[in-house]
């Protein structure tokens, strides 16, 4: 069973993670259903939801077979290279380098399309608004899966790890559905971040313990982890606002 | 056929978006596993590579977005 000090990181960076997915994925679904109407965008996330229920299906069982110490190598190489791109992504979106990412601007994006698409293909129409649902289901829902199982495997951690991931899941979609529009005002760049500095520092931590490194403190050195990546995300947001105040004048 | 090759697409996008974000990634715990292979018995080198190296890929890396 996993220890006291990873419980709460676990289950704070899944929900977190799990918001922001959901968010992305409620922004097509919505978009969906505001151009063709609740069937195909339904039929799309339920067949997405179901090719999830596969996948995990599939991979949980292959999981217990490899090696545990091979098992943390493998999924913290890909929680630091997942981590860091959140986190890099955070870091330049907060310092103003790229666009913050818009779902009242992903909303009309995406109907935009369909609308396009529907004008163009008439009978086409429906099957396509139900595989841009898919597709969002099964991509955003990748993620989770993937944070759910890496964060989680080989410690025991996979029932707290889903129940927070379903809790954020089942928020957003009851929000999604009350207000039935881009829930645009979730601060999802902070949101990133906050959950790029946790995969991080969960990233190095297994990666160091696939390698052999008896980490001092134990468990513990993850909250020292999320310290420093959380102090180095801070520290280098100044610098690049800084670097780009200089480059300005 | 277009379809599972765009969703493989993503899938790999998960993990690498800027390659040479990915690349320094992958060098460091190469670094890290070597400390450790040279090293036997003595594991926190390969541990300290491993953190300061991730943590300076970080830094370097966003600075560098900003000059490109």
């Amino acid at each position: 069973m996993g220890g006291v000090a990873q419980i709460g990181p676990v289950m704070t960076a899944v929900f977190l993670a799990s918001l922001v997915e959901a968010v992305e994925a409620l922004t097509i679904i919505l978009a969906v259903a505001t151009v063709r109407g609740w069937r195909p965008a339904g039929v799309g996330a339920l067949a997405g939801l179901i090719s999830l229920a596969v996948i995990v299906l599939a991979l949980g069982p292959a999981l217990e077979i490899v090696p545990l110490r091979l098992l943390q190598l493998a999924i913290g190489i890909l929680l630091l290279l997942f981590g860091m791109r959140w986190l890099r992504k955070a870091i330049l979106r907060a310092a103003g380098v790229l666009a913050l990412h818009d779902e009242e601007k992903a909303f009309a994006a995406t109907t935009a399309e369909l609308r396009r698409e529907g004008a163009a293909a008439a009978q086409r129409a429906d099957w396509l608004a139900g595989v841009a649902s898919y597709k969002a289901v099964l991509l955003e829902g990748l993620e989770v899966v993937f944070i759910v199982i890496a964060v989680s495997a080989g410690r025991g951690l996979l029932l707290p790890a889903s129940v927070s991931a379903l809790a954020a899941c089942a928020l957003v979609a009851v929000a999604g559905l009350i207000v039935y529009r881009p829930l645009a005002r979730v601060p999802e760049n902070t949101l990133k971040f906050a959950v790029g500095v946790m995969l991080s520092a969960f990233g190095v931590f297994w990666t160091g313990e696939g390698l052999g490194v008896p980490w001092p403190g134990e468990d513990l050195a993850i909250v020292v982890f999320v310290a420093l990546f959380l102090a180095t995300g801070l520290v280098s947001i100044s610098l690049v606002q800084r670097s780009r105040t200089a480059t300005a004048r | 056929m277009n379809a599972l090759a765009a969703v493989a697409r993503e899938v790999v996008g998960l993990f690498v978006d800027d390659g040479w974000l990915a690349a320094a990634i992958v060098a460091v715990v190469a670094l890290a596993g070597l400390a450790a292979a040279l090293v036997p018995n003595v594991y926190l080198p390969a541990g300290l590579i491993l953190l300061v190296g991730c943590l300076g890929v970080l830094v370097a890396n966003v600075l560098a977005a900003v000059r490109r």
